[in-house]
């Protein structure tokens, strides 16, 4: 997959006379590379040796770059200190809701859009999209009060409900089903497939990679929410992983470095998986909606 | 007159499209509408009532010397964080811009801290600012210097929390101005170098020109995103010491969810609102320039 990508690097001709430049160029191209991977690893590195390292060891003037006697000790204790199990359980329900939930309304309202007749559709869509002008970080005091009146507080549908509603995912999905080749469907719509047969079998499966871009974006977002699951919960077997490294960091912060590094460990270990897993959808998917702005 | 047909198809219309929309009407645009109105109320939350007092929150929010402290803090933070990120991703995307190997190994290693959760991020750094075991402080001590307290200081805790910002989201910056110069079409770089255009000047005249499009679109959604950005400023100074990091955002989660105090929350959400809004017509209307002309 690295290698596909180069080709769409052009190289530029080259000629005696700046081969010499382009070395130079060179050079510090990979400069810069070895530079961004220390500027990123070095932080990463300093969590991972303080997570194998005995509490003595984090405590020592200087510092040691290998854990003299690596040891998992700190991942057992972080794991005791607070309910870990319990928040893996509590991202994994509401990420995989959150996320199956945008999907679900991003692909029918899309669909609706790009395909059914409806007067002045126009108008439905701008509605929509203008909900992308009204970040949900301002609505927190009124979405707490319309929770708690619909007894949600401290509920995983509390958690969920309130950002359910997709914008910029039903935006792409319209786009990518403006697409398609008109005809295929046409096709299917003149040997009588209806709506259901279309959408199943010809508009989701045609547009699997803008639809999985969609449902990454949402995955990564819904996993690190912070500050909505925050205010929502109020019982530590409610919390999420984000909340939950929080106030492990707050209860042995400080006294107990090693114990918080392990405990961070859970969380940035699943992510960085599945991201080298499956980084070209979510890199591209961020390009290509930039550029086509 | 529709025919059964046509009717057929709106109402599938409606139910397709009705869940999201119902959702945006009670969790996007009713709190709008709702926040407008609080700001006009005086209300504790364990109250019963909600009397109108007119522009009295306004009155109070924009009389207090704190709250420009904080409207400062927020461009503070906006301008530097999104400065940084942007200088240095330009030069690492112009750097890395070429017929490498590993360079796409490279973009995704900087990318990989954007994909992080910004309270794990934050609570790595707390360890790494710690002024006697932290591993700042591990480069600054074979100098002679001696760490600041990162995070206890008010004089450093708003770069303290800038580094980590522009850590974490540097990436980003990076994969849009890569995507925005492999657009760049490669006839104009051979135009310009039968012209006799040096490398300095293909820069100036041919990539500046060519990315400005980019860097305004990641500077207008950067500048948005800061003034959103939460979790890291809760994790790692919890919006202080006193109040050198509480930005407007964090003043709005301050007066809601620990004073309470549902009108001057409402008053800051509005101010919020209105400084967003601007910025995205902004960008609006400029992608629609560029439609037109471009």
């Amino acid at each position: 997959m690295t290698v596909r990508d180069e080709t769409i690097l052009a190289r530029p001709v080259v000629t005696k006379a700046n081969k010499g430049l382009l070395h130079v160029q060179r050079f510090f191209g990979y400069l810069a590379m070895a530079l961004a991977i220390f500027l990123v690893g070095l932080p990463v590195y300093w969590t991972i040796i303080a997570a194998f390292k005995e509490s003595a060891e984090i405590y020592r003037i200087p510092p040691t770059w290998v854990p003299l006697n690596p040891t998992f000790e700190n991942f057992s204790r972080a794991w005791n200190a607070a309910p870990f199990g319990r928040y893996y359980i509590n991202s994994f329900i509401t990420t995989l809701g959150g996320t199956l939930a945008k999907v679900l309304l991003a692909v029918l309202s899309a669909y609706a859009l790009a395909f059914l007749r409806f007067p002045r559709k126009d108008l439905v869509f701008l509605v929509l999209l203008a909900g992308l002008m009204i970040p949900p970080e301002i609505t927190i005091v009124p979405n707490y009060l319309t929770v708690g009146r619909l007894g949600w507080i401290n509920t995983y549908a509390g958690i969920i409900i309130p950002s359910a509603a997709v914008a910029y995912g039903t935006f792409l999905l319209r786009q990518a089903f403006l697409a398609l080749p008109f005809e295929v469907i046409e096709a299917a719509r003149v040997d009588g497939a209806g709506h259901v047969r279309i959408l199943l079998s010809i508009v989701i499966p045609m547009s699997q990679p803008a639809i999985v871009t969609m449902a990454l974006l949402a995955l990564v977002a819904r996993w690190n929410d912070f500050l909505w699951p925050l205010l929502v919960t109020h019982t530590s077997d409610m919390r999420t992983l984000p909340i939950g490294i929080f106030w492990l960091r707050n209860s042995e912060g400080v006294i107990n470095w090693g114990v918080v590094m392990a405990g961070s460990l859970f969380l940035i270990v699943p992510v960085l998986l599945v991201f080298l897993w499956l980084q070209r959808y979510i890199v591209e998917g961020i390009a290509a909606g930039a550029v086509k702005g | 007159m529709p025919s059964p047909r046509e009717r057929h198809e709106w109402l599938l219309f409606v139910l397709l499209i009705g869940p999201n929309l119902a959702l945006f009407a009670v969790f996007t645009y009713w709190p709008l509408i709702y926040n407008f109105y609080l700001s006009f109320v005086r209300w504790n939350f364990l109250r019963p009532t909600k009397p109108f007092v007119g522009l009295d929150n306004y009155a109070n929010v924009f009389s207090s010397a704190q709250f420009w402290t904080i409207v400062t803090n927020t461009f503070v933070f906006a301008f530097f964080s999104v400065g940084l990120t942007l200088i240095i991703g330009l030069a690492l995307a112009l750097l890395i811009n070429q017929p490498l190997r590993y360079r796409n190994t490279a973009r995704a290693v900087l990318f990989s801290p954007v994909i992080m959760s910004g309270a794990v991020v934050a609570v790595v750094w707390s360890y790494i600012f710690d002024p006697r075991y932290g591993l700042i402080d591990q480069f600054l001590r074979p100098l002679g210097i001696a760490s600041p307290n990162w995070l206890s200081d008010p004089a450093w805790a708003m770069p303290a929390v800038i580094i980590v910002y522009v850590w974490k989201n540097l990436g980003y910056a990076v994969v849009i101005y890569l995507a925005g110069l492999q657009g760049i079409p490669r006839e104009l770089y051979e135009a310009a170098r039968v012209d006799g255009a040096g490398p300095w000047a293909r820069f100036w005249h041919v990539t500046l020109p060519g990315l400005s499009p980019i860097a305004f679109f990641l500077s207008v959604t950067s500048v948005l995103a800061t003034f959103q950005a939460f979790d890291i400023i809760k994790v790692l100074t919890d919006g202080g010491p006193v109040i050198s990091t509480t930005t407007l955002i964090y003043h709005l989660y301050t007066l809601g969810f620990v004073s309470y105090d549902a009108g001057q929350a409402g008053v800051v959400a509005v101010v919020l609102f209105m400084i967003m809004l601007v910025l995205t017509i902004i960008q609006i209307r400029y992608l629609e320039q560029r439609v037109n002309y471009g």
